[in-house]
């Protein structure tokens, strides 16, 4: 197993991959053990704020996985994004127990407000963390091969594939805004207490949340990495280059994407669920159209089918948005806007894509 | 002034319920009844009361509903606060000599509540009024209290307005329908009556009728008429809904023609169209400013005004983005996805930057407000007049396309671009007009759009995902499978509307049309042969 | 039992076929033997294509059987299915994977297990390598090995091709047009490979080139309106007064 995610490492990625145990390290320890008046503190505000982006790279990776390697534009990944939130989200608000504001030791808050008298069958377990965490894969992953199953063996692909993929998280988005499904409406959840013992406000748990955002990412980034230069890899750029051609070698293309959409689907739950913890709420918009095609534009930024790129693309784009926000909010617009444009126009292969190429180095995409 | 009607009115009645006038010694008696705190006393002093004819009972049993009546408890006498708070003598409509002091209010609990509506409706039955009288039938139609029954009587024989009688005689159909001891020949005439009325009070008041209330053919002559009233009805809300999901399929049709020839002919996934349709819709707003600015007597003439304004604008627009961005992503259609969602992202910030934030308020001319009755069966003449320029834009489009020279060169480069050179043509110009084209009929659709949405930066966004559905479900690259499309999503939009709510109607309308998609990629009407494949 | 069919790898009868009502094939039936070199010749139009879509699944026949080995009934499979039954076909404009090495695109055809689970564990065994040099060497692409299929002239592209097919090693070889873009010596390399193939493949070589299909020296099928129009030796079938009408010329 170990063998498998390692195997055919370059430079690239083990330059990677010590980064992220560096900083999985030094962020903590920077942040808890350093002195709050030494310059080297980093503040609590920035660790949750690096997680944050951190689970955005994560998300990056997956939709690298499944457009960059295989060609599939996938307008929707928002949505596993939200639904391994969710799922996440549950936990917490189960955790809450007694201590809401209507102190039901069973309800949730919200549902209290609206007069419920039982916990729905869709709330059943979440009190444990292994199930929660199960859900967080499974929900998604469900959801991906169900999808993907209909999509691909009908055999829709290209900008049909985006297009219904975005009417997906738009339809899911539509209906977790509905009160009565059951997870908290249009304010979602929030006011989470507890993550497995911890309280979640406390700088440690914080930081341990951090640390292992990076972990999740480095391993996502290895799973990502493994699939890619195997002998599947080399299937799904066929697929991504010539998926007919393909077929007519006896592959089953849709095998092929609907494994690939599987795991990318499960590896943006998990981000998703790394992210709630950190940011302390997820509701509905996590499902709107708008954040899926972001994070399609973080990935075109770093460099589509190259990995790397793609968490560096995340953590860039929000670097820049917390930035501008922070700054000059209406120009954010105008700034993303632009990146979308000038990054298709000028940068097609991103930025990590235009240094493989600037320094001789072939971009992973289609090394072998 | 008011006072004086009213006891005219309470003269008619008396004249026309009672020819006899009610002695002093009786009135009083009468209204002593009312001075007491026992509802049941009440209530059938108040029978009593709108049954003598007395002059100025309608005043009192007013000032009762109103919660303006008194009594004297030592000698049970009734007093009316009036508007301005003073007191009243009830009996002589006198103002008493002194404040009356120890007064007890009337009270009055549910059942009281229901004789005094009753009274009252039995009363103004006879208003010279006929939209009063109408009125007061209706108010006996929901009370249906049988001690109406003999003023109803007497109003139906003596009434001369058909309409008016019409409502009377459903009235007392309504009444006699649920009463027990009425001869079981009228209650059979009462359901048919009810039948013929046929709405959704009366289906309610048929259903009501059982084996336990009435005898058998009363029932089944009930249960008759209820049926044929649900058919009715059922027949009224389909053409409703139809004419709903119509109105809204003209509205996607809007949204999506401009689509049809971006997307469905030239193949390009123009994520900023929502955006053309928002200038269009901000074009109008804007040629509103300056009309209710400089002219303000041409303000009907505002939306024909903006109508070509918004084509140059949007196809403006639409001309720089295939000059500057499109066309350097041929062939790319993921690409230009991403591109031109950009593009949106920055003409709805520059639109916010310019306007604002908030809803623009577009007015509407005279000839598109106001509703068209046709039985029951409702149309807004704004609806209307969209539904006939979405048709009109389509069909223009249509001879645009199938008629000019310019639509066969459009079609003769979309169709084989290197052949298209080969003869001459100026295959990039093409390119750039056909896009700016379809850009301004964008625009056009934002002119009508204004009319029935909110106007603001994020109007477009909106319809993105609408029209693509629309296109793409019609058959890409076909005109009249958008028109098609259009028109059936919008009904299938309607009709699961009532069964599934708007919101989840919307969600399963969304999970068939992804599963459509996936069972037939290529729309309703899929083009076929080695072009498409390639 | 159809003596026809039983001793056929692929077997043809009565299938048509039409786009938006115009007829492409028209009941064609047409039987190959196992082992069989079978040169099929036709004017542009005349379908020869079209047949190929049809055995490898890439088109439905509206009507008609389509039998591969004898048993095998293809109209009702996909294209992935059909190719792992044995049914390999190199295409008339030459599709490869531009985007990998030829070496890769050799691995990839490379008979073996297909599946998306099997794929993930593998990759580049020394047998396979071994084995696509054995291609590389037939092929003559040794030196090209590591660079960018889409690099290739058209003539290299069709080598490629052609070793692809050979890599896959399938019963039946599809081959639409080889020799377009070939030099003469190229061509006549092409037409001693099939040649040698043949006998344990049955190969079906769709040309124009009438030296090339002469070179072939096999059974030869004129296709015309989508159906058989002649068929027999090289000799008989040129002679055919119908043939020379409609496509070799006076
Ligand atoms: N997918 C398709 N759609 C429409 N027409 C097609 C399609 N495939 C083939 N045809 C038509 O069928 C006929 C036969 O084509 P083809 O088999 O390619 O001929 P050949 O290979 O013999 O030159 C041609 O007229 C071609 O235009
Ligand atoms: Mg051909």
């Amino acid at each position: 197993m170990i063998a498998f995610l390692f195997r055919r490492f370059d430079k690239t990625a083990t330059g990677f991959i010590l980064a992220l145990a560096l900083i999985a390290v030094l962020v903590p320890v920077f942040n808890l053990v350093v002195s709050e008046t030494s310059a080297f503190h980093i503040p609590n505000y920035l660790v949750a704020l690096w997680g944050k982006y951190l689970s955005y790279a994560l998300l990056a990776v997956a939709l690298d996985l499944v457009w960059g390697y295989c060609g599939i534009l996938s307008l929707g990944h928002g949505a596993f994004f939200a639904l391994g939130g969710y799922a996440m989200g549950m936990y917490l608000m189960r955790q809450i127990g007694a201590r809401g504001v209507y102190a039901n030791p069973i309800l949730p808050d919200f549902m209290v407000f609206l007069n419920w008298k039982e916990l729905p069958y869709t709330w059943y377990f979440f009190d444990h963390f292994a199930y929660a965490a199960l859900m967080v894969v499974l929900v998604p992953s469900l959801l991906a091969l169900v999808f993907g199953w209909f999509a691909f063996r009908s055999r829709v692909t290209g900008v049909y594939l985006s297009i219904i993929t975005q009417s997906l998280t738009y339809a899911l988005l539509l209906a977790f805004f509905r009160n009565d499904m059951g997870f908290g409406g249009n304010n979602g959840l929030t006011d989470f207490k507890d993550i497995v013992g911890a309280s979640i406000q406390s700088p440690s748990t914080r930081a341990a949340l951090f640390a292992l955002t990076a972990v999740f990412l480095a391993l996502g980034f290895l799973v990502a990495r493994a699939l890619v230069t195997s002998r599947f890899g080399q299937v799904l750029a066929a697929i991504r280059d010539a998926e007919s051609r393909t077929r007519f070698l006896g592959y089953r293309v849709e095998h092929y994407k609907l494994l690939v959409f599987v795991v990318s689907a499960a590896m943006a739950g998990i981000a998703g669920a790394l992210y709630v913890p950190q940011v302390g709420i997820i509701n509905p918009s996590e499902f709107a159209p708008a954040n899926s095609i972001e994070a399609v534009i973080w990935v075109a930024v770093g460099g589509r089918g190259t990995l790397v790129g793609a968490a560096i693309g995340a953590v860039l784009v929000n670097f820049a948005k917390t930035w501008l926000t922070g700054t000059s909010p209406e120009f954010w617009l105008y700034g993303l806007g632009a990146l979308f444009i000038l990054v298709t126009l000028f940068l097609p292969k991103g930025i990590v894509g235009a240094l493989a190429a600037r320094f001789g180095q072939r971009g992973e995409g289609d090394a072998a | 002034m008011m006072r004086a009607i009213l006891l005219i009115l309470g003269l008619l009645s008396c004249s026309l319920l009672s020819p006899l006038p009610v002695r002093a010694d009786d009135s009083a008696a009468l209204l002593s009844r009312l001075a007491t705190d026992n509802y049941g006393d009440i209530e059938s002093g108040i029978t009593a009361l709108a049954s003598s004819g007395l002059a100025g009972s309608e005043i009192i049993l007013n000032a009762l509903a109103d919660g303006r009546l008194s009594y004297r408890p030592s000698d049970k006498a009734l007093f009316i606060k009036d508007a301005s708070g003073a007191w009243m003598e009830a009996a002589t409509n006198a103002t008493p000599a002194s404040v009356p002091m120890g007064l007890k209010p009337v009270k009055v609990n549910n059942r009281v509540r229901r004789a005094l509506e009753a009274a009252l409706g039995s009363m103004t039955l006879m208003s010279p009024d006929p939209l009063k009288r109408i009125a007061a039938a209706d108010a006996v139609f929901k009370s249906r209290d049988a001690n109406t029954l003999a003023a109803l009587d007497a109003v139906i024989s003596k009434e001369a307005d058909a309409t008016v009688k019409r409502h009377f005689e459903d009235a007392r159909a309504a009444v006699l329908m649920l009463k027990s001891d009425a001869p079981e020949a009228d209650r059979v005439a009462a359901a048919n009556t009810l039948g013929a009325r046929g709405d959704q009070d009366s289906l309610a008041l048929l259903s009501s009728v059982t084996e336990a209330n009435a005898p058998a053919n009363v029932v089944a002559s009930a249960s008759l008429a209820a049926k044929g009233i649900e058919r009715r009805l059922a027949l009224l809300s389909t053409a409703q809904n139809a004419w709903y999901g119509l109105s809204l399929g003209s509205v996607l049709l809007l949204a999506a023609i401009g689509l049809a020839i971006t997307f469905g002919v030239m193949g390009i996934i123009n994520m900023a169209h929502g955006e053309m349709v928002m200038l269009g819709a901000y074009t109008t707003f804007v040629v509103q400013e300056f009309i209710r600015a400089k002219a303000p007597s041409l303000f009907d003439w505002s939306l024909p005004i903006a109508i070509p304004l918004a084509f140059c604008v949007s196809g403006l627009v639409g001309l720089l983005i295939e000059r500057l961005i499109i066309r350097h992503l041929y062939g790319r259609p993921l690409e230009t996805l991403l591109a031109t969602w950009g593009v949106s992202l920055v003409l709805q910030q520059a639109v916010r930057s310019i306007f604002g934030a908030n809803n623009r308020e577009v007015g509407a001319p005279s000839y598109m407000t106001g509703v068209w009755d046709l039985g029951g069966f409702q149309i807004t003449y704004g609806r209307l007049w969209i539904i006939v320029f979405s048709l009109a834009v389509f069909l223009a489009l249509l001879v645009v396309m199938k008629g000019t020279s310019l639509g066969l060169r459009m079609r003769a480069v979309i169709q084989n671009r290197r052949m298209a050179a080969a003869m001459g043509i100026r295959t990039p110009v093409i390119d750039a007009l056909t896009f700016a084209l379809g850009s301004g009929v964008a625009g056009i659709a934002g002119v009508a759009l204004s009319q029935i949405d909110n106007v603001s930066p994020n109007l477009g966004q909106s319809y993105i995902i609408d029209s693509f559905l629309v296109v793409v479900f019609g058959g890409v690259g076909n005109l009249w499978g958008t028109l098609l499309g259009a028109l059936s999503l919008g009904l299938a939009n309607k009709f699961l509307e009532p069964l599934a709510g708007a919101v989840l109607g919307k969600i399963v309308l969304l999970a068939i049309i992804i599963l459509f998609i996936q069972r037939r990629p290529r729309g309703l009407f899929a083009l076929k042969g080695r072009a498409v494949e390639s | 039992m159809n003596p026809d069919l039983t001793d056929s790898i692929l077997y043809l009868d009565a299938v048509s076929v039409s786009f938006d009502g115009f007829r492409a094939l028209n009941d064609l039936s047409l039987v190959v033997g196992r082992g069989e070199l079978r040169a099929i010749i036709g004017p542009n139009g005349a379908g020869k294509t079209t047949m190929m879509d049809v055995v490898t699944g890439k088109t439905r026949p509206d009507n008609g059987t389509v039998v591969f080995d004898g048993s095998t009934d293809l109209t009702a499979m996909d294209e992935a299915a059909i190719a792992a039954l044995g049914i390999g076909r190199k295409f008339q404009k030459p599709t490869v994977f531009d985007g990998q090495t030829v070496e890769d695109n050799l691995l990839l055809a490379l008979e073996g297990p297909r599946s998306a689970v099997s794929s993930l564990f593998g990759w580049r065994s020394r047998v396979a390598v071994e084995q696509v040099l054995d291609v590389l060497a037939i092929v003559r692409l040794g030196d090209l090995r590591a660079k960018l299929a889409g690099s290739l002239s058209h003539g290299q592209k069709q080598w490629l091709e052609i070793g692809m097919l050979l890599a896959q090693n399938p019963k039946l070889l599809l081959v639409d047009e080889p020799v377009a873009g070939m030099t003469d010596a190229e061509t006549e390399e092409t037409a001693r490979l099939l040649t040698s193939i043949a006998g344990d493949h049955a190969v079906v070589v769709v040309e124009h080139d009438m030296s090339f299909v002469r070179t072939l020296n096999c059974k030869v099928t004129c296709l015309h309106e989508g159906s058989v129009l002649a068929e027999g030796s090289i000799d008989l079938v040129s002679a055919n007064d119908r043939v020379i009408d409609v496509y070799l010329g006076r």
